[in-house]
């Protein structure tokens, strides 16, 4: 396998490792993102999957390795630097603001866009006029329509299912304007018609807006089904890395997922 | 040297008092995670409780204790059922509230039952000074302390040895798991309300005993928060320690600061500035919990 | 949410007040206002411009701890600051009130900074238990900087006057308070139109995700305390203004509970609901005088009930609403809304 060259590379990490009081979480992990892909991460429970997202988003900080993102090490920058840079993610847990309506919770996720200051939020300037009306229009135009949530607008998110709380998530991170997605199962705990849809709107944000993603999923169909490239971890360690089809021939692999009681490697 | 002999026995004396009171603050945050404003309201009923038996019904000091301590036991079961427990996950915000809220309905409640004016108990103990070699401390500060210090030996004993104590514990450590070891948790925060309040009401006792019981008895309970800031909020060997270091702070600055700005009343600001130095250096105190961020 | 309300345009959906009975609404409340003193009494007038300056100040706190999650027991030290900056701006360096009361802004903005720089390190009950602290020392600080507080005898401040007006009774503070009342409610309503609003908000919701959103909290936070501290002490110049002298004792810790308890009566995170609490708790302990004065007819020594009436029923309320109407009076009045919204046809 050659690897590609560097520029064609959105990200990539060297020997990352990160280890919580002992307890080793990532060990020396290395893995390449390749512009305009989606890239799929999967393993068993506490193979360090979530982990490895966190160390890209900026949450927690490997004790050693290196994360360069299209071009620029970006180890040490704080997590809040991190969207500007045109990083974005969706949490596990969903993360939305309780207190805020959907319309909201999305506009929110331009916050690092945006320029308003104090004083002339409090003044409500024209400048900050104008940014709202701009931004609602994006929103309105490239989110919501998007993701065929405009019926939802002003609800409030406590309010919504599982399924459309995932889809908010995933709207905001939209408005992040990013250029790499990170999605932490974007459709565990979801029913199959919102499977369908949220794997349709995976592909569309790869291929109508060209936005890199970085997936976690338990559900191998779905992984494999969209997924250029998958990275296997397990307890901390990359075990293969290749195509969909690569990997579910990989005999270690296979060995990883009967090993445990997690799900096996299975098709649809 | 005599002095400054004299400065630390009276700190520890005020400190022994501040400890008392800490613990039965420790103890409600610790298995139920609120800060409870209302403890030195719960003072002060439990100071008028005592009173009441003592110089209306004309039972013995020891009765006294025991009227007050039930009486106490009482009101905090009670507002543990009615109050705080629909109260339950809501914001922190909503949970200070709600005891500050109450401190302000019990002062209210004491003025109409016993009136503003200041009142004192009856003559308890003798009113010779006891004297602890060089140091001579007053009588109605010495065997108040006295009772702080039975108080505080007697709660340690019950959090160590008892059934009840042991279940209390581990629910401050970890609920979820409580929950699932059948330990009935309504029941140890009831509990947990009734052993703060009772806590309280002898602590009211005895700062009523040294400086008299009106409704603005509770403002003492102002000060337990840079003791228990020190100590650490839900540790109650750190309510211990913490007490007596601010209480021997406190005497230290009212003895050698407040000559250098006369009338100011250094001692009454001195722990709060010390408060704010502890949050900036080790916010969770001496021995208390450190909390970890989670996702 | 109501229904039948469509909006042509983002900029109409996203004004302050979206539908016409709103608007209208509002005609009439400016109407009353402008209207007020010329019919008010004094007792009134005074009682208006109490109601006034508690709304800047609440609308402040709401901002900090409604709106950014960030608890403050200290809210009446500020006032304090904004109070003595104006006094000592307005006697010392002789400034017209038109500069001293935003003087006293800008201190209570500078100390509420430094109050909440260790929000960087401290959160939650123990930032709050850090803001009684603050309460406790800028008190002691009133009563014992002689030199420039005039320790327990205070500031004497001659009244505020524009080219030879002079706003010297209540009457005439009136339209001082409620001028500078209704310009700080409307710029706190459109913070939250725009992004340092709505990162106040996802601040106090999920401070962890919002860093990850590209919030910088520590940034957030103390822009939450100043404009929160900035308003308390625009309030405290009008105070100044409003009883020509400034004493310590005017704002002890039971003032900032006062404060506390105006926004969870009218509703934490709502600007409408700040404007209804600061009436409500203002006016319910001077309805119970009224009551108790009329009391006095049947029972000559009522009057010395008030004060505990007033412990009582304001611990009560406080309680009352936390139990059973937790979102305050802004949400009672939504419901109120949404009823005559669709009235007469049923739910």
């Amino acid at each position: 396998m050659t690897s590609p060259p560097a520029s064609d590379l959105i990200l990539s990490m060297e020997q990352l490792a990160l280890s919580f009081g002992g307890v080793r979480a990532l060990a020396g992990v290395d893995l390449q993102v390749r512009r305009g892909t989606i890239s799929g991460i999967i393993g068993p429970n506490g193979a360090g999957k979530t982990s490895l997202l966190n160390c890209i988003a900026g949450f927690y900080r490997p004790q050693s390795g290196r994360i360069v993102f299209d071009g620029r090490d970006i180890t040490r920058v704080p997590a809040a630097r991190r969207p500007a840079l045109g990083l974005a993610r969706t949490f596990q847990n969903i993360a939305l603001f309780a207190g805020m309506t959907v319309l909201d919770n999305i506009k929110l996720g331009a916050h690092c866009h945006l320029k308003t200051g104090v004083l002339s939020a409090l003044a409500f300037t024209a400048e900050a006029r104008g940014e709202e009306e701009a931004l609602r229009e994006e929103v309105e135009r490239d989110i919501i329509d998007f993701l065929e949530i405009e019926h939802l607008r002003n609800r409030s998110v406590a309010s919504l299912s599982y399924g459309l709380q995932k889809r908010v998530e995933l709207a905001r991170a939209l408005a992040m304007r990013p250029r790499l997605l990170l999605l932490d199962e974007p459709i565990a705990g979801m029913n199959e018609e919102e499977t369908e849809d949220m794997a349709r709107f995976i592909l569309d944000i790869q291929e109508e807006r060209g936005i890199t993603v970085v997936l976690i999923e338990h559900d191998m169909g779905v992984v494999m089904d969209l997924c250029d490239r998958v990275t296997v971890l397990s307890f901390g360690e990359q075990i293969a890395a290749g195509t969909p089809a690569e990997i579910q021939a990989d005999p270690e692999v296979v060995r990883a997922y009967l090993g445990t009681s997690g799900a096996g490697v299975r098709r649809g | 040297m005599d002095e400054l002999l004299q400065f630390l026995v009276s700190g520890v004396v005020t400190g022994g008092i501040y400890a008392l009171i800490a613990i039965g603050f420790v103890v409600v945050y610790k298995s139920t995670g609120v800060i409870n404003f209302a403890t030195g309201e719960l003072m002060m009923l439990g100071a008028f409780f005592a009173w009441t038996a003592m110089a209306v019904a004309h039972l013995p000091f020891a009765a006294a204790l025991l009227v007050a301590a039930a009486g106490a036991a009482a009101v905090g079961a009670l507002v543990e059922r009615v109050v705080l427990r629909p109260m339950l996950g809501q914001r922190p915000i909503s949970i200070i509230m709600v005891t500050i809220g109450l401190s302000s309905v019990f002062k209210g409640i004491a003025q109409v039952v016993w009136g503003g004016e200041y009142r004192s108990f009856p003559t308890i103990f003798p009113r010779r000074p006891v004297e602890l070699g060089p140091v001579v401390l007053p009588s109605r500060q010495a065997w108040p302390f006295l009772i702080a210090v039975a108080a505080i030996v007697l709660l340690a004993a019950l959090f160590r040895f008892t059934r009840t104590g042991t279940a209390m514990r581990a629910t401050a450590n970890d609920q979820a798991t409580a929950f699932g070891m059948g330990i009935d948790i309504r029941r140890v925060f009831s509990l947990s309300w009734v052993l703060a309040s009772v806590t309280a009401a002898l602590a009211g006792v005895v700062v009523g005993i040294i400086g008299g019981i009106s409704p603005q008895l509770g403002a003492v309970g102002l000060r337990i928060f840079p003791v228990v800031i020190l100590g650490g909020l839900d540790s109650i060997g750190g309510a211990l320690v913490g007490g007596i270091v601010m209480g021997v702070l406190e005497n230290l600055a009212g003895g050698y600061l407040d000559p250098l700005f006369p009338g100011t009343g250094v001692k009454e600001v001195a722990p709060f500035v010390a408060l704010v130095l502890i949050l900036m250096a080790r916010p969770w105190g001496l021995f208390g919990t450190r909390e970890i961020e989670r996702l | 949410m109501l229904i039948g309300n469509y909006k042509v345009s983002y900029a109409a959906d996203q004004a302050i007040f979206r539908t016409p009975a709103s608007r209208a609404w509002l005609w009439v409340l400016l109407g009353v206002a402008v209207a007020f003193p010329f019919v008010a009494g004094d007792y009134f007038l005074y009682l208006a411009n109490l109601v006034g300056i508690f709304t800047i100040a609440a609308l402040g706190l709401n901002i900090l701890t409604g709106f950014t999650g960030q608890i403050s027991l200290g809210h009446a030290a500020f006032v304090g600051v904004g109070a003595y900056a104006t006094a000592i701006a307005a006697t010392r360096l002789g400034l017209p009130f038109w500069l001293a009361v935003p003087a006293g802004g800008l201190a209570a903005c500078l100390a509420g900074a430094l109050v909440g720089t260790p929000s960087l390190r401290i959160k939650g009950l123990y930032l709050a238990i850090a803001t009684l602290a603050a309460q406790v020392i800028l008190e002691w600080v009133f009563t014992n900087w002689t030199g420039m507080t005039g320790g327990i005898r205070g500031i004497n401040v001659a009244p505020a006057g524009l080219w030879g007006f002079e706003f010297d009774t209540d009457r005439r503070v009136y339209f001082l308070v409620a001028g500078l009342a209704a310009f700080h409610t409307w710029a706190a309503a459109n913070l939250f139109r725009t992004r340092v609003g709505r990162a106040f908000i996802a601040v106090r919701d999920r401070d962890i995700s919002a860093e990850l959103m590209g919030i910088d909290l520590f940034r957030t936070k103390i822009s939450a305390f100043m404009i929160s501290s900035y308003y308390a002490g625009i309030a405290g110049g009008l105070w100044v203004y409003f009883a020509k002298v400034v004493t310590p004792e005017s704002f002890p810790l039971s003032l900032s509970i006062q404060f506390l308890a105006m926004i969870i009566v009218g509703g934490l995170g709502s600007i409408k609901g700040t404007l209804f609490g600061a009436v409500f708790v203002t006016l319910v302990p001077e309805g119970l005088r009224a009551v108790v004065q009329g009391a006095t007819a049947y029972s000559p020594d009522a009057m010395s009930w008030l004060a505990p009436m007033k412990d009582i029923v304001f611990g009560a309320m406080i309680v009352g609403f936390l139990v059973f109407e937790p979102h305050g009076l802004a949400e009672i009045w939504n419901r109120i809304r949404r009823f005559f919204w669709l009235w007469p046809f049923p739910k």
